[in-house]
């Protein structure tokens, strides 16, 4: 069963004019890492929000054409079981974080307590996110005190808690300094091993290139492209979107550009190191031969 | 004359330090980024920088003059600081009247208001959205006006904190285009941000920071190279100066049009 089939779909948000997503056909698989690219105002927060039912069942508007969701279609679910299915990040901390709890403690626990789980369980289940997250310094302050970045880590931390098996973030590391945001990709990439469904939007390409499985790249609400990551990163359909590619892309355009072709085009640093060393040790002749 | 910030330190409210003997200056026309992982005290520098913070010890100067006896609406007129969040900053209903607020409220002339909200307009590419509610725009444009709303006033330094977060390739050339315009004009920018790229194509100094203390602060191809100070403030090379240094190949650059010309 596919996580998502969409056929057809477009939606307008109420009270505007514009659609923010125009004839969508795609089909999301299970137990992939998806990632969501695209320029601002591409559709990206809005895809993710319908995948969660929060478009058009919260934020209202005209839906057309047909979502299925898990096999059933997205007006046929109830809203709290598709919250339990499909735990979602939104990209602005500050949207998530409730406002109404006094420590970050109490925040995490928040969700978990809300699906009437047992307080010891409850209590353990935090214990094991704060550990896994590093957040053991933060765990008994005020979450309306604490920067940008550690709110976001709070917010990611929420949703891992519930242990939903399919897991939508907006933008996980939009304020996260480079070391934290290697780490919450290495988090989410175990939880993909351990089975669960990640869609997510970021605009860190460097990061996508290594570890989306797929990628969804939008522009005007318009599905550009979708599939497997070096595929889609090194389309041309992207470049004349003006959405952006790993730097070692970039790279191989440019050396492209000033006739010193790499054998391929690479989309992870690794890829780049191994194409570049290996026409060093083949000297100027194997150069020469391409 | 320079910002400058002479053996500062500050504290969090509930005591514990946030910053301690911190050196630095920024003279006009520089292009300053000032990099360290969340929490090494980035924005705490930058907000005594503007007066919205005061030293416990230490003195912070602008032009010659203590922030400690200037007000935050005096400081401001000086150094203007974008938010990170621009929701922290935006509170009118219109991005014209969010433009206009700070020049009414200073009672300035009509041409002047409207010359230097019309500068700001064209620099922050806003011409499309002057009559809608910024609530209603997505948060690339709202960073965008909260950058216009500074930069109607006529400060002589503009801090920018982690201004390339969210934004897509088109919101990152008219950053880039607009710290250009703003260096012909003498004006200094600070930034605060993770983005190391942005640091190399845009910034010619950084400061970099850990646990509160500055731990070099000099020319990007010289802190880049230092593997120790990258280290102690955990910070990265961007992707393709990593790129390169893992291949062994002997070349400062940093910038993606210079490296192409170092691969064999």
């Amino acid at each position: 069963m596919a996580l998502a089939t969409l056929r057809g779909v477009s939606f307008t948000y109420a009270y505007t004019n514009e659609p923010a997503l125009r004839d969508i056909n795609l089909t999301l698989e299970e137990g992939l890492l998806y990632a969501i690219i695209g320029p601002n105002a591409s559709g990206k927060s809005t895809l993710c929000a319908l995948l969660r039912g929060i478009v058009p069942l919260f934020h209202e508007g005209e839906l057309t054409g047909s979502a299925e969701i898990r096999g059933r279609n997205l007006f046929d679910w109830d809203p709290a079981e598709l919250s339990r299915e499909i735990g979602y990040v939104f990209e602005n901390p500050f949207t998530q974080i409730s406002g109404i709890k006094e420590t970050v403690f109490e925040e995490i626990a928040l969700g978990l307590e809300n699906l009437g789980m047992p307080s010891d369980e409850v209590i353990d289940r935090v214990e094991q996110v704060v550990e896994q997250l590093e957040l053991g310094a933060l765990v008994a302050k005020n979450p309306n005190e604490l920067s940008g970045g550690q709110r976001q880590k709070v917010a990611f931390a929420s949703i891992i808690a519930m242990d939903a098996d399919v897991i939508v973030i907006d933008e996980p590391t939009s304020q996260l300094d480079p070391e934290s945001s290697d780490a919450v990709f290495a988090i989410i990439a175990n939880l993909k091993k351990k089975g669960k469904s990640i869609v997510l939007v970021e605009h860190k390409m460097d990061l996508v290139a290594q570890y989306a499985d797929r990628v969804i790249a939008l522009n005007g609400g318009r599905l550009v492209i979708e599939g497997p990551t070096s595929e889609v990163f090194t389309s041309p359909l992207l470049n004349a979107s003006d959405i952006a590619r790993p730097a070692v892309t970039d790279l191989a355009e440019a050396l492209a550009k000033v006739g010193r072709p790499l054998a391929r085009t690479p989309v992870t640093r690794a890829e780049a190191a191994d194409l570049i060393r290996a026409r060093m040790k083949g000297g100027p002749r194997a150069n020469r031969s391409r | 004359m320079p910002i400058v910030l002479d053996e500062v330190a500050f504290d969090y409210p509930d005591g514990t330090p946030a910053v301690e003997s911190v050196s630095l200056h920024v003279k006009d026309g520089e292009r300053v980024a000032i990099v360290g992982q969340n929490g090494a005290g980035k924005t705490t520098t930058v907000k005594l920088m503007n007066g919205l913070l005061k030293p416990r010890s230490g003195a912070v100067t602008v032009d010659g003059e203590s922030t400690a006896n200037r007000t935050t609406a005096m400081m401001a007129q000086t150094v203007g600081y974008v938010f990170q969040n621009p929701d922290d900053q935006i509170f009118t209903s219109s991005v014209q009247s969010e433009l206009e607020y700070m020049p009414k409220y200073l009672r300035w002339e009509e041409v002047r208001r409207d010359e230097r909200v019309a500068r700001a307009v064209a620099l922050c590419g806003l011409e499309q959205h002057l009559e809608t509610n910024p609530n209603d725009l997505p948060i690339a444009i709202r960073k965008f006006i909260a950058i216009g709303a500074i930069l109607v006033g006529e400060c002589r330094y503009i801090i920018l904190d982690e201004p390339t977060a969210g934004l897509d390739v088109p919101g990152l050339r008219l950053l880039n285009s607009l710290i250009d315009h703003l260096q012909t004009e003498g004006i200094a920018v600070v930034t605060i941000t993770h983005d190391m790229r942005f640091v190399t194509e845009s910034f010619d100094r950084v400061v970099a920071m850990a646990g509160g203390t500055v731990v070099a602060d000099g020319p990007c191809e010289e802190v880049f190279a230092d593997d120790d100070v990258l280290k102690r403030a955990r910070i990265r090379r961007p992707e393709v100066a990593q790129l390169v240094r893992d291949l062994g190949i002997p070349t400062t650059a940093l910038r993606l049009d210079d490296i192409v010309h170092k691969i064999p």
